[in-house]
């Protein structure tokens, strides 16, 4: 709810201030739960592409009246330097409001607590084994790469046989992992999962007073942004 | 009761059925134990007892198959799941893949029947005291021994409180404490009346455990009776099943001119006194 409102608002509000006091609450929210550092490393690294292209893109290709400088047929216009700026501001509060969220939630707790709310049995299910998936393949490389090496497959050195070590994997990974799907979905008919009709869930996410009245402001703040928005109260987006 | 009669089946995109004319009856609180070589048909035995074969996974069944009265053929599988259990013999695609404890592991198939969260809890406890899994209970599943897997898988199915079990090789990947341990926990099983179709190598487990032993050869049944009858059979050993370790040392003692029953019985008397 907060990443959701968090990212929207960043969009919503536009200009510099709205976006930077977002990003200004993520990052306090984010020292309290004491992940900040790891935050900002993982907010730069997956803004850091993006934010590339958005500032050679706009800052030389946004049309504009004061040119800063040209880089051959290419000119850096004030305006596209102020476009690349709020684009980039909004970007980072709508990555650490995500990260936050990706950094302070289990996404098992997250999940049994949507089925909680009304999710399908069947959709938790999918979106559960697929986080499962990737540790279970990993693992499952692991042995795989173990039992060739065994049989004598270099798979260390330069990058070039790294690679090379790679290739045999690939094969016997999603083979068996594909020839378990028919088994592993019997087992689950067998523990009645296609049984139609709500499961009463063991263990709910505690949820105190307080969050419930953060999560029901930050609604309103979002309701409102929308509502400035559209009466043009915000500045205009660029 | 469950029961197979005059029971056919091919597998789906084969030409071949690899079931012939079964006729197998399970009756409550009987353990059949069903041995026979490799490719001899005892999984495919197993899925077709559990109506899995053809309902989830397709082929053609000629026969029919009748739980507690009821045709499986118009049983939805969830249906099936509330009446017949079957476990595999491969732990890890036993695991849901979505529990993050032991004790959720075991607690899916009652939740997934929709039952209150007491019942719940209460038939997982139950299965994790039987096959003694408290240690683990808080354990990831995904970070188990093959034997502590295998267990896992045994509990889920034991909390489901099935009126008939078919386990195929539960016990391939335990050691004989876990054996013996699924031993006792399908014994207790029986006692309340659920009736268990055990395939099985251990013919070990499957002495003094099982009423009856079936025997399967190329799709067919070719024994069935009384579990010792058919287990010191010398012609069990010609279909590639090892005999029972008493089996063996009975004939070995009789070799030697000893006899076996009165070896036993004076072991059991000194033992009493």
């Amino acid at each position: 709810m907060a990443a959701s409102a968090e990212s929207l608002g960043a969009f919503l509000i536009g200009g510099y201030l709205g976006p930077l006091a977002i990003l200004a609450v993520v990052l306090a929210s984010a020292a309290i739960a004491g992940v900040a550092g790891r935050l900002v490393r993982i907010s730069l690294l997956l803004t850091l592409p993006i934010a590339i292209s958005v500032v050679l893109v706009s800052v030389f290709t946004r049309a504009g009246t004061h040119v800063l400088f040209s880089i051959g047929p290419f000119d850096a216009t004030t305006e596209g330097v102020d476009f690349a700026g709020q684009t980039l501001v909004r970007l980072l509060a709508i990555s650490t409001s995500i990260g936050l969220f990706g950094l302070t939630t289990d996404p098992r707790s997250f999940v049994l607590d949507l089925e909680r709310r009304g999710l399908s049995s069947r959709f938790a299910f999918v979106a559960l084994a697929t986080l499962e998936a990737v540790p279970a393949m990993v693992e499952r490389a692991g042995v795989i790469q173990a039992a060739q090496r065994a049989r004598g497959l270099d798979t260390e050195g330069s990058v070039r046989a790294r690679l090379r070590g790679v290739l045999p994997l690939v094969g016997p990974v999603i083979l068996s992992s594909l020839t378990e799907v028919e088994e592993r979905s019997l087992a689950l008919e067998v523990r009645a999962f296609g049984r139609p009709g709500r499961r009463h869930l063991l263990w709910r996410v505690p949820d105190s007073g307080a969050q419930l009245a953060a999560r029901a402001a930050l609604l309103a703040v979002l309701l409102l942004s929308i509502g400035a928005r559209l009466a043009g109260v915000f500045p205009s987006l660029p | 009761m469950l029961e197979l009669r005059g029971a056919s089946y091919r597998y789906a995109g084969y030409a071949k059925e690899v079931l012939h004319d079964v006729d197998l009856r399970l009756d409550d609180g009987e353990i059949v134990g069903l041995v026979g070589p490799n490719e001899a048909g005892k999984s495919t035995l197993c899925l077709v007892a559990s109506g899995l074969a053809p309902a989830s996974i397709g082929g053609t069944l000629r026969g029919t198959l009748t739980i507690d009265g009821v045709e499986a053929a118009g049983l939805a599988t969830h249906e099936l799941a509330e009446r017949v259990v079957v476990g595999f013999q491969n732990p890890n695609t036993q695991r849901s893949g979505i529990a993050a404890t032991v004790f959720e592991e075991v607690a899916l198939g009652p939740m997934n029947l929709g039952l209150p969260v007491e019942e719940t809890v209460e038939r997982t406890r139950e299965a994790i005291a039987r096959l003694k899994l408290e240690p683990i209970v808080r354990r990831d599943p995904q970070r188990l021994s093959g034997g502590q897997s295998q267990l896992v898988g045994i509990a889920a199915l034991l909390a489901m409180r099935p009126r008939h079990v078919i386990l195929d090789e539960p016990t391939a990947q335990l050691d004989p404490a876990g054996t013996r341990l699924v031993g006792e926990a399908l014994r207790a099983l029986a006692g309340m009346g659920t009736s268990l179709l055990v395939a099985e190598h251990k013919t070990d487990l499957l002495d003094g455990l099982c009423t009856r032993v079936v025997a399967i050869d190329g799709g067919r049944i070719v024994r069935d009776g009384p579990a010792r009858e058919i287990l010191d059979d010398p012609a069990l050993a010609e279909l590639g099943v090892e005999p029972p370790a008493r089996a063996r040392l009975s004939r070995a003692l009789a070799g030697l001119g000893v006899d076996a029953e009165l070896v036993a019985a004076t072991a059991a008397t000194e033992a009493g006194s």
